[in-house]
């Protein structure tokens, strides 16, 4: 993957990005909860694309004012899961949208093995591709 | 320190006046005055805590840093003293100085903090904690947060945490405790941690028959309401009465004295035999409207605040 170096995960906001500070990570929750919108912490470490509901850090955060009660959620997440991806969402409940406006990554394994290509042959000349994260051929919580 | 070369003094130099103005602390300040009567003390003690701010604030401008100053407060005195108020402003006034980021305040007693079962509270806590951070957090009558006779109270777990985020988080939140002053000494002696973590004891004084009548024509004011001359000379003797009775909870009373002193004037104008009134007369405030309460009749000794409604006049 010549475009991703390093096999990096790229799903969610600023993931081409380099890594965001805790600076720039506040800045981005102070924006969320300016808009009134919801953030929930959340870890996995199954980093299929596919993969789309991760597990909570605690309950989401409502009614906050200040992104520092956030950022102290976002570092208990990354002291208890050093080596897992984490992203923080941010939901939007307004009638009709109801929908999650931002996501992005704010931490991930030191080592990112990355995906192969399947190709499976079956009926004729059919073939049917696949990826596959080298990192789930463990179990869950040995990945990384 | 270890560099003695920076405490010596050079040329540069910074407006304190100018700084000051910048930060529109003065309008607070004036405010305070205007709006609380007496509180001397209390204000004397913002003064010097905006002040110290200010000072830290112009000294990071010449590169001179010695730690954001812990700001947590406690709040003692009698009841209906000013203590919530008070709060409000200094959230506000702590926001101007770039003290706290967002200057809200978060308001929660024991309910708020501590939980029903094991597990339930640190979560409570740290969610309050959370909601409270950019801003000042008060917690009225903490002394409920700790009761030595229940040992298996979920109030110490509460305190722990706080006490941990306060040290921790100490340019996140400013915590103001606020409590009756006896109490809450005894609450800080069970707790001598947060005792140490306060750097700021402030009391309440109770407040001055004068002052407690010109708090009367403030909140008046407040309502679009004033007294006529002799109502203001019957409203003045009604405290001096209501002073000396049990349960006087100082601007709390005057408040509930004029919330009845305007049903009785409703009820006078109601009752009254011209229906064309004018605007002075809806708001204005007689002594006849004071002088029926129970608290002028004599001997009657009020007990729960209610003037006497359902009671036998005692026998002294």
């Amino acid at each position: 993957m010549m475009t991703n170096v390093g096999n990096r995960v790229t799903q969610g906001q600023f993931s081409f990005l380099p890594p965001l500070t805790d600076k720039q990570i506040s800045a981005q929750i102070k924006y969320a909860l300016k808009n009134g919108w919801a953030i929930g912490v959340e870890y996995t470490d199954d980093p299929h694309p596919r993969n789309t509901y991760w597990e909570m850090f605690g309950n989401p955060m409502f009614d906050l004012k200040d992104p520092a009660g956030i950022l102290s959620e976002i570092n208990d997440c990354r002291k208890t899961y050093p080596n897992h991806y984490i992203r923080v969402t941010a939901f939007n409940s307004t009638r009709g949208v109801e929908s999650p406006t931002m996501s992005y990554i704010v931490n991930r394994p030191k080592n990112e093995p990355g995906f192969r290509l399947d190709r499976q042959e079956t009926d004729g000349r059919c073939v049917r591709y696949t990826i596959h994260s080298y990192a789930t051929d463990k179990p869950e919580a040995e990945r990384y | 320190m270890k560099n003695p070369e920076l405490l010596t003094p050079d040329n540069s130099s910074v407006d304190l006046d100018a700084e000051f103005r910048n930060s529109n602390i003065k309008e607070v300040l004036d405010k305070l005055d205007l709006e609380l009567i007496g509180l001397k003390p209390v204000k004397t003690r913002i003064r010097e805590t905006a002040a110290l701010l200010l000072v830290d604030r112009v000294r990071k401008k010449l590169d001179m840093t010695a730690g954001a100053p812990s700001l947590h407060m406690s709040f003692t005195g009698n009841p209906g003293t000013g203590k919530t108020t008070v709060a409000l402003r200094m959230s506000e006034i702590l926001h101007r100085l770039g003290y706290v980021r967002e200057g809200h305040l978060v308001s929660v007693t024991r309910d708020d903090l501590v939980g029903q079962y094991i597990g339930h509270t640190a979560p409570k806590t740290k969610e309050v904690l959370k909601k409270a951070m950019g801003g000042v957090l008060f917690i009225d009558e903490a002394y409920y947060l700790y009761k030595p006779e229940n040992e298996r109270d979920y109030g110490a777990e509460s305190i722990e945490i706080l006490l941990q985020t306060m040290e921790n988080n100490r340019d996140d939140l400013v915590v103001i405790l606020a409590g009756y002053k006896d109490r809450m000494e005894k609450f800080f002696r069970s707790n001598p941690g947060m005792r140490s973590r306060i750097a700021h004891h402030i009391d309440f004084p109770d407040y001055s028959a004068d002052e407690l009548v010109a708090i009367a024509k403030l909140m008046l004011a407040a309502q679009n309401y004033r007294f006529s001359p002799e109502g203001e000379v019957a409203f003045g003797e009604y405290i001096h009465l209501r002073m000396k009775m049990d349960h006087f909870a100082n601007a709390r009373s005057v408040r509930n004295a004029l919330d009845r002193a305007r049903l009785r004037q409703a009820n006078r104008l109601f009752k009254g035999a011209r229906k064309n009134l004018s605007r002075i007369d809806l708001m204005t405030i007689e002594a006849e409207d004071i002088r029926a309460s129970r608290v002028f009749q004599e001997g009657a000794v009020d007990l729960d605040g209610d003037e006497g409604a359902n009671e036998n006049p005692p026998a002294s």
